[in-house]
C-alpha cells in the first residue's frame, strides 16, 4: 500500500498559475480527480508522476520526492491523456517493451493483457486500434510492474459506454486489491459512478474532498440562478421575494427579464408556477443562468 | 542501480521508430544519389584523383554526411518528445543518461551505415581508393556521424523545430559559410572530419583548413558537451498539460 502527498504545492506556467497551494493525500481506492477544463487535474497528475516539477511545494510517494527520482517507478503506474504511442509497434511489442524498461520478462507483459483483456488484439498494429483498444493498451503498459499507485488522465475520453463500463470495472478491481488509483475527470458522473473519494479542483486550488455524497450535496445546495420571463415581470418579482426559498430578485431591463437567485432549489421550483398561477401571471421563459460546470465549480470554491 | 549505456530496449523503440517514419526516405536516396554521381561521373570521366575528392568531399562529406546526421539525429528523440510518447520511456526505472547514450549509439550507426558505407563504396568506384582517398573520406565521414549525432539529438532535445535547426546549420553554417567565411571553417565538424581524412590519405590529397589536435579535441569536446547537456534536458524535461 501507498500513498502520493502533495504538500502547499503551487505550479506556475509564466504568470498563469495553473495549480495554487493544493494539499491533498492520495491513498489506497479509487479517487476521483475532479473539476472543469483547465481547472490545473492534468498539471497535479504531471507533477504525481515525475513529469513536471512543482513550482513550490513537495509531492512524495510514501516520503520521498518524485520529481527527478525515477526509482518512483518500480511503484507508479502512469496511463498518460496523450494518444501517442509507439504506433508502428502491435500491442504485444509495445506492451513487451515496456516490461522490457522495467526489466520484467514476456510472462510480465501476457499477464498484463490479460488483465485488460486485449489478447484478442495484440498481433494487430497499434496504429489500427481504435481509442478505447488504445486505452486499455495504455493501462496493460501501466501495469506490467503491477504498481502500488495507478494514476490516469482523463481515461473515459472518446470512450464508448461499454469500454467505459469495462474500465471502471478494471479500476474499481485495482482499487479493492489495494492499490491507490486517481483519475482525472471534468464529469462528475462519471466521478461518481466509479470514485469512493473525490477531490474536488477549480481553477487550480483545491475546492472540495469527501465522498461523492458530500459533493453532490455541495453542488446542489449552492444559490441557483435562474432567467424568468413573463407575462408581468415586476408582479411576479414582488410575489418571489416574499419567500425565503428566493434569496435575490433583479430586473434586467435590457434583456427584459429577471434574474433569480434561489436559495432552496426543491422548494424554489414548486414555488415559480405556483406563484405564476395564483397571480394569473403566464411564464414565457425560465432557463437556469448559469449552469455550466463552471459555475457549478465555483461556488465550490466560495464555499 | 548499476549504471548502463546501452539499454536494447530504448535501441529497439529508437531505431523502429526512425527507420518507420516517412523522412527515412532521405536516408535510402542521399546514398543512392552519391552512387549514382560516381558511377556517372567514373564512366564519364575515367579513374580521376581530384574528381573523386570533388565528388567525397564536395557532395558526401558536406552535404549527405550531415543531411543524414540530421535525420538520424533529431529523428532519434525529437518525434517522441514533440508527440508525446516519450513519457513511456520516462515513466520507466531507467536512468536519463542511459537514454540518451542508447539513442546516441543509435543515431550514430544509423548516420555511419548510411554514410560512411556509401561513402566508401562511391569512393571505390571513382578511384579504387587510389592515394587512399576512399578510406580517408570514409573514416571522416564515421567519425563526423558522430558528432552530427550528438548535436543534431541535442537540438532534438531542445526544440520543436529540430529539422529545421538542424537543416539550417548543415547547410547554411557547413555548407554556406564555411565556404564564404574562413573562421566559420574553424567551427565546423565538416572541417574536423577532413583534417583526419588529410592525415590518412597520401600527402596531398586531402587539405583541411584545421590542424588535427585541434580538431580531435573539438570533436570528442562538442561529442561528450552535447550529449552531457541532451541528457540534462531530458532529466528536466517536462509534460505540461495539452493547451
Ligand atoms: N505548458 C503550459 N504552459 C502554459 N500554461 C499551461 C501549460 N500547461 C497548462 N497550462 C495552464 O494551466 C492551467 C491548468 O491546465 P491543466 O492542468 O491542463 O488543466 P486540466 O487538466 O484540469 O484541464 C490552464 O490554464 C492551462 O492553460
Ligand atoms: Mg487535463
Amino acid at each position: 500500500m501507498s500513498s502520493v502527498r502533495i504538500d502547499n504545492v503551487s505550479r506556475w506556467f509564466g504568470n498563469v498559475v495553473a495549480v495554487n497551494d493544493v494539499t491533498m493525500t492520495i491513498g489506497p481506492g479509487v479517487t476521483g480527480l475532479l473539476g472543469p477544463n483547465g481547472a490545473g487535474k492534468s498539471t497535479l497528475i504531471n507533477m504525481m508522476g515525475g513529469f513536471l516539477a512543482p513550482s513550490t511545494g513537495t509531492v512524495t510517494l510514501d516520503g520521498t520526492v518524485i520529481w527527478g527520482n525515477e526509482e518512483i517507478y518500480r511503484h507508479i503506474g502512469v496511463v498518460p491523456e496523450r494518444e501517442a504511442m509507439y504506433d508502428f509497434l502491435t500491442g504485444l511489442e509495445f506492451v513487451r517493451a515496456n516490461a522490457e524498461l522495467h526489466g520484467l520478462p514476456d510472462a510480465a507483459a501476457r499477464r498484463a493483457l490479460a488483465t485488460v483483456e486485449m489478447e484478442y488484439a495484440q498481433d494487430r498494429k497499434i496504429s489500427t486500434y481504435s481509442k478505447g483498444m488504445r486505452q486499455r493498451v495504455k493501462m496493460a503498459s501501466a501495469l506490467v510492474h503491477d504498481p502500488s499507485v495507478l494514476l490516469l488522465d482523463e481515461p473515459f475520453n472518446g470512450m464508448d459506454p461499454r469500454q467505459r463500463m469495462q474500465l471502471m470495472d478494471l479500476l474499481r478491481r485495482m482499487g479493492a486489491e489495494g492499490r491507490s488509483v486517481l483519475f482525472s475527470s471534468h464529469i462528475l458522473e462519471e466521478v461518481e459512478q466509479l470514485a469512493a473519494h473525490i477531490e474536488v479542483v477549480v481553477a487550480g486550488r483545491h475546492a472540495a474532498s469527501g465522498d461523492f455524497r458530500k459533493i453532490r450535496r455541495l453542488m446542489t445546495n449552492r444559490p441557483h440562478r435562474y432567467l424568468v420571463r413573463s407575462s408581468d415581470d415586476r408582479a411576479l418579482a414582488a410575489a418571489l421575494i416574499a419567500d425565503p426559498s428566493t434569496s435575490g430578485i433583479e430586473v434586467d431591463v435590457q434583456e427584459g427579464a429577471l434574474r433569480v437567485q434561489a436559495v432552496d432549489f426543491g422548494r424554489f421550483t414548486t414555488l415559480l408556477p405556483a406563484v405564476a398561477r395564483a397571480h394569473g401571471i403566464r411564464l414565457l421563459t425560465v432557463s437556469p443562468s448559469d449552469e455550466s460546470l463552471e459555475s457549478v465549480f465555483s461556488y465550490l470554491v466560495a464555499a | 542501480m548499476h549504471h548502463r549505456i546501452y539499454h536494447p530496449t530504448v535501441a529497439r523503440l529508437t531505431y523502429r521508430g526512425l527507420l518507420g517514419r516517412r523522412r527515412a526516405a532521405v536516408l535510402f536516396t542521399l546514398p543512392a544519389l552519391l552512387l549514382v554521381i560516381a558511377a556517372a561521373v567514373r564512366l564519364l570521366t575515367g579513374a580521376d584523383d581530384d574528381t573523386a575528392t570533388k565528388v567525397l568531399g564536395g557532395f558526401a562529406l558536406a552535404t549527405m554526411v550531415p543531411l543524414i546526421g540530421v535525420i538520424a539525429g533529431t529523428g532519434a528523440i525529437g518525434p517522441e518528445i514533440d508527440d508525446g510518447s516519450v513519457v513511456y520511456l520516462l515513466a520507466k526505472p531507467v536512468k536519463r543518461p542511459t537514454i540518451i547514450l542508447t539513442k546516441l549509439l543509435v543515431a550514430t550507426g544509423v548516420t555511419a551505415v548510411f554514410s560512411a558505407v556509401p561513402t566508401l563504396i562511391a569512393g571505390l568506384i571513382l578511384n579504387g581508393n587510389s592515394q587512399r582517398i576512399a578510406v580517408a573520406y570514409t573514416i571522416a565521414a564515421a567519425v563526423a556521424s558522430v558528432a552530427y549525432s550528438a548535436l543534431f539529438l541535442l537540438l532534438g532535445t531542445v526544440t520543436r523545430h529540430a529539422v529545421v535547426a538542424g537543416l539550417v546549420y548543415a547547410l547554411i553554417w557547413e555548407s554556406l559559410f564555411g565556404s564564404l567565411v574562413p573562421g566559420a571553417r574553424t567551427l565546423s565538424v565538416q572541417q574536423w572530419a577532413l583534417s583526419l581524412a588529410e592525415r590518412i590519405a597520401a600527402p596531398g590529397a586531402v587539405s583541411s583548413d584545421v590542424g588535427l589536435p585541434v580538431a580531435v579535441v573539438l570533436l570528442a569536446g562538442v561529442t561528450v558537451a552535447a550529449t552531457w547537456y541532451a541528457g540534462e534536458k531530458l532529466r528536466k524535461l517536462t509534460l505540461a498539460g495539452e493547451e
